[in-house]
């Protein structure tokens, strides 16, 4: 009964519960994040094959020369750069066009062009690998056919290929890109545009020497989740493909290729050696960025 | 003047009007496809091209029928949406209590932990947590999809973010009054979550309902799968299960929008919590 007490009063205590409050996340984070990345790092310098496994040093990471992976991290980059290019400018302009003045109806506009948010990948995917799909009388064929272009095959092209995957990053994510825009529109003052219109700047000139300026957090913001989800993308080109598989990899992804190596071959070593240059891509990004934002600055303040 | 911004408000409508219709485009076609039947849509592909005196439910009928194991997966789907939504939104508020009201020794460090999950991607990890995964015997367990992700590093983030304008005078106050620690939490600071738990709470629901990649991974019995992973499986080469692919795509989004046209608000704020500044 004593004993009781006593813990109670532990738990109870203000130097304790914050612990209580944290643990949650204390736990998940070592059982499931720390331990993961422990055992991948292990795993990536060895050969697991059942029960035996034999340290093989650097042998997993020789995988860097393996043209596949090459063409898969070349992939994953530039359908990083490009969806960066694309997904940080069209939604910027439609969300300062959308905050006009003269605009009606925003809400309106607003609510309806956040609506593919709401879709999930294995939706969007069905619709667009089949408005594209190689039939003649498949949607995309029939708008080229009216324009007097014969049928295209679209998933089999590399050039067309790459279109569709932008277009379905660009349906999803820009109502998003410009809700994050719009939220950071209305923190900018606006007499700052009255002043600028007085002082006869154009619409161009207030946009580029007042909007972008005080939109460069969000901007930051969106190349940041931009890069990340570009450099992880996988279920995007899954669902086009129907599988992780494109014809002569021209779809096959960073991570399309960990999926392959880990789940489809079962080749456990080099599958955590790729997951392990992933991890340092990702971080060296991470750190790039903090340090173009400032952020190391800024702390010793 | 005047003039001038008349002709800019009729550009910028006519310019979003033709957005939106392409936006919505694509279900539109989901939506109009989902009336024929799918051997139709197997020979001539998904457009817009609808006999209106042959168009019929007859697919949402199929559906329904029981027959095969749609509405297997939307209970399963919506299952753990529930759970996922309910253990994270409360797992999550106490971490980011814990960070927002507390000075303890470590503070710094944790909340490091959580910035670095936040930032790195699920995909990273994939393989060693299958692993993980397996050994634990929770493969087409619905808590092996559950576990890895009970607490949210965005929405401690956020929670931690909401909590820090609640100034701490406000617990030394209850303190005073003999409210314990935890009394504190669940009788002041839960009733003055709430309007923070809508927007969180789409925002963990819809990443559940739409999760696919984990849940692919983790299950594979016919019978365990999510809706997702569920409706990818239909994509077959031979197009013998578009009837319930389509419709069935098409049932998976109307209930999201119905919730959207009634809570936008909350959507928009939940799914755009990311961009809310420190």
């Amino acid at each position: 009964m004593k004993k009781k007490g006593i813990l109670k009063k532990v738990l109870y205590s203000q130097k304790v519960a914050p612990y209580v409050f944290i643990a949650p996340f204390i736990i998940t984070f070592v059982v499931f994040f720390a331990y993961s990345i422990f055992s991948m790092v292990m795993m990536s310098f060895q050969k697991v094959a059942g029960p035996n496994t034999v340290f093989v040093g650097l042998d997993n990471y020789k995988v860097i020369h393996n043209s596949i992976f090459i063409k898969s991290l070349k992939n994953s980059i530039f359908y990083t750069i490009v969806s960066c290019a694309l997904m940080i400018p069209i939604p910027l302009v439609m969300a300062v066009m959308l905050n006009s003045k003269s605009m009606k109806a925003k809400s309106f506009f607003r609510s309806l062009l956040f609506i593919p948010a709401l879709t999930s990948v294995v939706v969007a995917g069905v619709v667009f690998r089949m408005m594209f799909g190689e039939l003649e009388g498949s949607f995309m064929n029939q708008v080229i056919a009216s324009f007097g272009q014969g049928p295209l095959i679209w998933l089999r092209t590399p050039g067309t290929v790459w279109m569709v995957l932008f277009f379905v990053c660009l349906w999803r994510w820009t109502g998003v890109n410009m809700m994050y825009y719009l939220s950071g529109l209305q923190q900018i003052p606006s007499d700052l545009y009255e002043s600028a219109s007085i002082d006869g700047a154009s619409t161009w000139q207030a946009f580029w020497n007042i909007t972008v300026p005080l939109l460069k957090p969000t901007i930051i913001y969106v190349l940041t989740i931009s890069i990340f989800g570009g450099m992880a993308m996988f279920s995007e080109s899954y669902m086009i493909f129907n599988g992780n598989k494109s014809p002569n990899n021209i779809g096959t992804t960073l991570v399309g290729f960990l999926y392959r190596m880990a789940f489809e071959q079962n080749n456990l070593g080099i599958g955590s050696a790729v997951g392990v240059i992933f991890l340092s891509i990702v971080l060296v990004v991470n750190f790039l960025q903090l340090f173009a934002n400032g952020t190391f600055g800024r702390k010793e303040k | 003047m005047k003039k001038k911004s008349r002709t800019t408000s009729v550009f910028l409508i006519v310019f979003f009007v033709i957005v939106t219709a392409i936006t919505l485009l694509p279900l539109a076609l989901l939506a109009v496809s989902s009336l024929r039947p799918g051997s139709d849509l197997m020979r001539y592909g998904l457009n817009f091209n609808i006999d209106w005196a042959t168009a019929s439910l007859n697919e949402y009928r199929m559906l329904f029928s029981g027959a095969n194991n749609y509405f297997i997966w939307y209970r399963n789907s919506l299952l753990i949406t529930v759970v996922q939504v309910a253990l994270a939104l409360f797992l999550s508020a106490c971490v980011g209590y814990g960070f927002a009201m507390y000075e303890f020794r470590g503070k710094n460090l944790s909340f490091a932990c959580v910035l670095l999950v936040m930032m790195v991607p699920t995909e990273v990890i994939l393989l060693p947590l299958y692993r993980l995964i397996t050994r634990m015997h929770l493969i087409n367990n619905m808590w092996g999809i559950i576990l890895p992700y009970l607490v949210v590093p965005m929405l401690v983030f956020f929670f931690r973010q909401y909590l820090s304008g609640i100034p701490k005078d406000f617990l030394d106050a209850a303190r005073v009054d003999g409210c314990t620690e935890y009394g504190i939490f669940f009788r002041i600071m839960i009733p003055l979550m709430k309007p923070s738990f809508a927007a969180m709470g789409i925002y963990q629901g819809m990443s559940s309902w739409n999760n696919f990649l984990w849940p692919m991974i983790v299950t594979n019995s016919i019978t365990k799968i999510t809706l997702p992973v569920g409706l990818q499986s239909l994509l077959s080469p031979y197009g013998n299960n578009y009837d319930i692919l389509i419709a069935g795509s098409c049932f998976a989004i109307i209930p999201i929008l119905i919730l959207f046209a009634a809570f936008q608000r909350y959507f928009i704020e939940g799914m755009t919590a990311g961009g809310v500044k420190g």
